[in-house]
């Protein structure tokens, strides 16, 4: 074999500035020859260590085989073994703290572009082949078992794949009119386009699963009904859906909003587009309080709807900031101002009670703190005031408290996390499983998708003992 | 109908299309502004209580809206919503006919109204506020209460229900800004008299943002408890994007899991009103749009 190469190809990107005028995909995907030539690079280690940091066991290896043997509808059958939202993985997964970071070659050089290689093979597929044909029930006999889903995000729809895949009739229950979660709500479009999200969507669906909107449960009944009423088992994964505030004067002024309410308004209502009715006013200019990957997706959403000034406000430094480094550099390329080691004190509001400003505190930062990182300090008397017509409040979220308030017997964390055990992903109560961001609190789609794999496993386990079923 | 006609009991392991479909079975006109939808939802109409609501979302453009229960029958499986089409949202709600099905209708959100036997309770609809005022009294008078209804308007054509709100009340007390019908007046001056002249000792007001102000001004000195219905702006109504936060009492709430009843004397008025004016501008671009070109 020739000299590795040093660094994984590059990615194609729309250019910065043509991007921000638009909602199209930024990240453009690799040409075949890329992904062939980007194959190459992988040792193909009999170890396979990147398995192990990969949340939901797919078989890298062998998946990038395929690709050098040009079989990309191979390579997309291996992911689907155990992956079925591909796609979506490819292009919103933390590759480079997972599968990547165990890559050999990442000791010396580049990684392996393993998230870049997914995504071309699952994008392939959908182009150049037929709707693959779903792959049968494995074991029949277990539809008259049935399975309640609590939430369409990543968790849920892992679930779903996977029981419906061993042959349970599973049942999808989604709050919202349209399904996908934060992966629709939360997740701008170009970053996931919705085409592809539908495409994984439709895919979870040709398995057999039923997928119901409108239904809020613990409202229009509770986990406990569905217990009673027809379900073996169910997997709670209703997501992280309560907005942290700072709590600080003038939070309440017209024109702050949620990270969540600001992403919903665009992503979920479009209302960015004049033919849709849900309302937004077009930041002049814009503070976006945070710097997680949802504070980067409200700064680039912004610029791209029109606004003129987009600032982060952040109270930490550049290296603790805990976005992907790939998604600060695309808002960097954009035209996001930073203004780091900068702490929030205050809104301030016109006569109208709308917001005007934010004074704010530089800082320092002193020793590490519980999470490892440096605690940042206020700089006494540094007050200082940014003007700005829109606030953006992204700061992350708690669970949403619906569940837990209606479901009588359920433990959670002081915090409001579900309490699951960590091998079965089954909560307090015997047959209620969860698992994503309503059990750890916001975190990533992959790491929702492995509480979902754990999750399917623990329900198969528990229907088969509760009826005497062999093991699996 | 399916063989599990009950919301209540239904296997929800195979819920049928028609439990499922949202279909407007009933439309009444109450007057030119004021329609009556009465929807075939099973699933709500087991669970939902006085003081709930459901979020709408009448069509793929249009905004999500929250419109509170006004009645309900589990037995049929129905709930009535009833609103007053002024903007774009409420407007393509009117456009929904007997056999429609309305693409999404989610609920019950909120807390339900709180609802014990006070001793004498006063109820004060305004406008379109009556209707959600009505499961409320009906409630309390259930519950045992002695109980005085006022039901105010601008104009005569905007009253509704008074029919059912006599039938339930001890007494019941009409006022309209014009004259047009009732007292010439706003509804504290009815409820000023009454605070004057005997024990009240429970208040609930649900109408537009100015008269449940007043109504929390004209109490306060009485220190009568006293309860509203908040309506702000709302998008997923369960929690998740915090749009319709209030302050009250000086703590953030978030109406739709925390409310919409909150203690009148607590609301911070000025900033709920600011709250709820953001989009005025691009409201009515929505509703002047809809008014000149139909459906799209």
């Amino acid at each position: 074999m020739a000299k590795v190469l040093e660094k994984q190809h590059p990615m194609p990107q729309q250019d910065a500035e043509v991007r921000i005028t638009n909602f199209d995909e930024v990240a453009l995907g690799y040409s075949e020859e890329t992904a062939v030539a980007e194959a190459e690079r992988c040792l193909g280690c009999k170890k396979k260590p990147c398995v192990s940091g990969c949340p939901v066991n797919i078989d890298i290896p062998e998946f990038i085989g395929k690709i050098k043997e040009n079989d990309y509808i191979g390579a997309a059958q291996v992911i689907k073994q155990t992956n079925s939202l591909p796609a979506i993985c490819g292009r919103v997964c933390p590759q480079e703290n997972q599968c990547e970071k165990e890559c050999v070659l990442s000791k010396k050089f580049e990684s392996v572009g393993i998230g870049r290689l997914e995504r071309f093979v699952s994008d392939y597929e959908a182009a150049n082949s037929k709707v693959t044909e779903p792959p049968k029930a494995l074991h029949p006999e277990l539809a008259k078992y049935n399975v309640a889903v609590v939430g369409s995000g990543p968790a849920g729809l892992t679930v779903a794949g996977d029981l419906a895949k061993l042959g349970y009739s599973v049942t999808v229950f989604e709050a919202l009119h349209k399904l996908g979660g934060v992966l629709r709500y939360g997740i701008p479009e170009f970053r996931l386009p919705r085409d592809i999200l539908d495409r994984e969507i439709e895919y979870v669906q040709s398995l057999g699963v039923k997928f119901v909107t409108d239904v809020i449960v613990g409202r229009t009944f509770r986990v406990m009904d569905l217990l009673e009423r027809g379900f073996d088992a169910v997997f709670v994964g209703s997501g992280a859906g309560a907005p942290k505030f700072l709590g600080i004067e003038g939070e309440n002024l017209g024109g702050v909003y949620s990270g969540n309410e600001w992403l919903t308004r665009i992503n979920l209502m479009r209302a960015n587009r004049e033919d849709y009715s849900t309302p937004i006013k077009i930041p002049k200019r814009a503070i976006i309080i945070g710097a997680g990957n949802t504070a980067m997706d409200c700064c680039r959403t912004a610029l791209r709807i029109g606004s003129e000034k987009v600032t982060i406000v952040y109270r930490r430094g550049r290296e603790e900031m805990p976005a992907r480094a790939e998604e600060i550099e695309n808002a960097e390329h954009e035209g996001v101002e930073f203004k780091l080691l900068t702490n929030p004190k205050r809104f301030i509001g016109d006569e109208k009670g709308q917001v005007k400003a934010i004074e704010c505190l530089r800082m320092e930062l002193g020793e590490p703190d519980e999470s490892g990182r440096r605690r940042p300090v206020t700089v006494k008397g540094s007050e200082f005031t940014i003007e700005a017509d829109t606030v953006i409040v992204a700061l992350g979220q708690n669970p949403n408290p619906l569940i837990r308030s209606t479901t009588d017997g359920l433990e959670t964390q002081s915090w409001g996390g579900i309490i699951t055990d960590s091998a079965t992903g089954m909560t307090s109560i015997p047959g209620v499983f969860a698992g994503g961001d309503a059990v750890t609190g916001e975190a990533t789609v992959i790491s929702a998708m492995g509480a979902g794999k754990i999750a399917a496993v623990g329900i198969d386990r528990h229907i088969r003992k509760m009826h005497g079923l062999p093991e699996a | 109908m399916s063989n599990h006609p009950d919301g209540k009991t239904c296997n929800l392991a195979n819920l049928t299309p028609d439990q499922l479909s949202n279909k407007v079975v009933g439309k009444r006109k109450l007057s030119d502004v004021l329609t009556l939808l009465e929807v075939h939802s099973p699933l709500i109409a087991a669970s939902a209580k006085p003081g709930q609501f459901v979020m709408v979302w009448p069509g793929e453009k249009s905004e999500r809206i929250p419109l509170t229960v006004s009645d309900l029958d589990p037995e049929a499986g129905t709930i009535t919503i009833i609103f007053q089409e002024v903007g774009r949202g409420t407007l393509e709600m009117g456009k929904f006919e007997v056999g429609d099905s309305i693409p999404s209708l989610s609920g019950p959100l909120g807390k339900p109204t709180e609802i014990e036997n006070y001793g004498t309770s006063v109820v004060i609809g305004g406008g379109v506020g009556t209707a959600i005022a009505r499961p409320v009294a009906a409630g309390l008078k259930k519950a045992g209460n002695t109980l005085i209804t006022i039901i105010g308007a601008r104009e005569r054509s905007l009253i509704i229900l008074e029919e059912e709100m006599r039938a339930m009340s001890d007494e019941t007390i009409i006022t309209t800004d014009d004259g047009s019908y009732g007292r010439k007046g706003i509804v504290t001056e009815p409820l000023k008299e009454l605070l004057d002249s005997r024990k009240i000792d429970f208040v609930v007001a649900i109408g537009p943002l100015p008269m449940m102000r007043a109504v929390a001004e004209t109490t306060k000195p009485y220190g009568v408890k006293t309860i509203v219905s908040l309506d702000p702006i709302m998008i997923d109504g369960t929690g998740m994007c915090g749009g319709c936060r209030v302050t009250v009492g000086g703590k953030t709430m978030f109406t739709c899991v925390d409310g919409p009843d909150f203690d009148a004397h607590q609301v911070d008025w000025d900033e709920l009103r600011a709250r709820k004016a953001f989009y005025f501008e691009q409201e009515k671009v929505q509703r002047e749009a809809f008014m000149a070109g139909g459906d799209e």
